[in-house]
């Protein structure tokens, strides 16, 4: 149970950033499933080379953005679809990820990584611990709402909410798209460098389906603690990524194995998405809101 | 100020639905000119904000503003220089942020865009202040999602986005027409008294021959592609509907009524 606490907050990072381009940009970002075993595979080679662990986890954060930066390019110089443009830079990490780890699993077992302290310090899978995956989570947090209500940040909501407006008041979309998309990537890399210390090792594979995670948080999360701002939106994503967390951990409790997870969590957002359309649930008004919301982001992208 | 010399425009070139938008079509605006543009569906003048605003390339000619050319500029950097408000009232704001972050956006029209926060005390204040000009109560309701105005109170903001910091052109795209008559006033009569507060250099495209005649100092109309007639201040202040389709059908020599006009 504290294990999933643990794990559903540092996976809140990477929610974070799936936020940024599903919500903000309205963007279907698939590349996440590439830069999360990036951000990881960094980070460990790094650390397994001398590299001090702070530094290895900036640099893993720092290839995810690199990543991010080519399926904006993609996108906005190339005018590839986006859903396109995201797999194209998923699939291609793939073989630069196994380049960059030189085999598909790197142990840290014995590394000096940003958990150590934690870990001789017995903290792991405490309250305390706990507290402190909270503390980091609720930071990022905090400078996603900061960013997002600057100038800057207020065209990235325009360029995702009403492209022809924010262009026509002078803001060049294509930037504010990449810029995005590279801050997104940076997050979710952040967090698979985060989470290849946390269970001690980065594997090639750690990544695929890791986009459903991200909207499973997201999704979730905005329907049990709303969105109407985007203090709240952002805390509900965190809220969304523990949730997710704890619904694996009860299903694995239940007797379902390992592999069924991905299942799990195709479900879990299908049902969040299908759920307020029927019956007594329409009432509810916030799962209303994101149904509608969930409706016009797909039909904006589309016209 | 404005100044388009000779501009084309041919959409879908070398095919079968090849289809001549701007024929060879000048234009001058002096400072200050408020021009009210007319013509059938097809003429060619929602085109030729587009070539203005930058939307869309020219295919040949030249557009300067204020003596230099914008031709190869594109229209979010133009947008520095040309202040637009379109047909669709939900075109013109972002309906998912606030009034008073939708302004802040169109404050910063055509500057740098950095991390300070986008809406301060300084810029509410001023924002309360010009949203109290529309007189719809709007400068109560800043944290408001725009989403939530009716149609014409957005048009009304989308007008002031589109204004308040005073860029060199003001466009306006058929911007009451689809209002409902009494909002297609008010939203006229705003559009009136923020140009004459501003002095802005003014092109507006309506379907309405009356409000053309009534509203600015000059009045042109368009028919397929090129402009056709030129009226000067003067000429429009003792111009009326009948006069103008009179005008039209001695042009084209032949007789339309003022629905084939409307289209």
């Amino acid at each position: 149970m504290n294990a999933a606490l643990e794990l559903g907050l540092l996976y809140g990072i990477m929610a974070l950033g799936v936020y940024l381009t599903f919500r903000i940009l309205n963007f279907p970002d698939l590349t996440v499933d590439g830069s999360f075993t990036t951000g990881a595979a960094v980070a460990a080679s790094l650390i397994i080379n001398g590299v001090p662990a702070p530094l290895a986890t900036l640099a893993g954060a720092a290839s995810g953005a690199v990543a991010g930066l080519v399926t904006g390019v993609l996108y906005t110089k190339g005018r590839i679809d986006g859903l396109l443009a995201g797999i194209l830079t998923m699939i291609a990490l793939w073989s630069i990820n196994l380049r960059i780890m030189g085999k598909s699993n790197l142990p840290l077992l014995r590394e000096d990584t940003m958990m150590t302290p934690l870990r001789d310090a017995g903290l792991l899978g405490g309250a305390w611990s706990i507290l402190i995956f909270a503390v980091a989570a609720l930071l990022i947090k905090f400078a996603i709402d900061w960013f997002l209500s600057t100038d800057l940040g207020l065209s990235i909501q325009a360029t995702g909410n009403n492209e022809q407006m924010i262009r026509s008041l002078g803001v060049n979309t294509h930037r504010t798209t990449i810029l995005t998309l590279a801050i997104s990537n940076g997050l979710v890399a952040l967090c698979g460098a985060l989470i290849a210390q946390y269970q001690g090792f980065a594997d090639v594979s750690m990544g695929i389906g890791l986009i459903l995670v991200g909207l499973a948080s997201v999704i979730v999360g905005q329907a049990v603690f709303g969105r109407r701002t985007i203090f709240l939106a952002s805390l509900a994503v965190i809220g969304g990524a523990v949730i997710y967390r704890l619904v694996i951990f009860f299903a694995l409790g239940a007797g379902l194995n390992p592999n069924d997870m991905k299942l799990i969590s195709a479900l879990l957002v299908v049902a969040a998405l299908l759920l307020p359309r029927w019956g007594f649930l329409k009432h509810i008004p916030s799962l209303r809101q994101m149904r509608s919301a969930a409706g016009s982001a797909n039909y904006s992208k589309s016209t | 100020m404005l100044l388009i010399q000779n501009i084309t425009k041919t959409f879908f070139p070398g095919t079968i639905n090849e289809r001549v938008a701007l024929n060879d079509v000048s234009l001058q605006l002096k400072t200050g000119d408020f021009v009210t543009v007319i013509g059938s569906n097809g003429a060619g003048k929602s085109t030729l904000l587009n070539m203005i605003s930058g939307k869309l390339p020219v295919d040949s000619g030249d557009l300067s503003i204020d003596g230099s050319s914008v031709k190869r500029m594109p229209d979010y950097a133009r947008a520095a220089y040309v202040g637009r408000v379109f047909q669709d009232p939900m075109a013109g704001t972002a309906p998912d942020l606030s009034i008073e972050q939708n302004l802040a956006l169109a404050l910063r029209r055509g500057q740098h865009r950095g991390l300070a926060w986008g809406v301060t005390h300084k810029r509410r204040a001023f924002f309360r202040e010009e949203l109290l000009s529309l007189e719809l109560g709007l400068e109560n309701r800043l944290k408001a999602r725009v989403g939530l105005l009716s149609g014409g109170q957005r048009q009304a903001l989308s007008l002031l986005m589109a204004s308040f910091t005073q860029p060199r052109i003001l466009l306006l795209d058929e911007h009451t027409a689809a209002l409902d008559p009494q909002r297609a006033e008010l939203v006229t009569t705003l559009t009136e008294s923020i140009v004459e507060k501003h002095h802005l250099t003014t092109l507006m495209v309506t379907h309405n021959m009356e409000q053309a005649l009534r509203l600015g100092n000059r009045l042109i109309m368009m028919h397929e592609g090129q402009i056709i007639l030129d009226v000067d201040a003067e000429r429009k202040a003792t111009m009326t509907v009948p006069d103008l389709l009179a005008e039209f059908a001695k042009i084209k020599g032949a007789s339309l009524d003022d629905r084939a006009l409307l289209g």
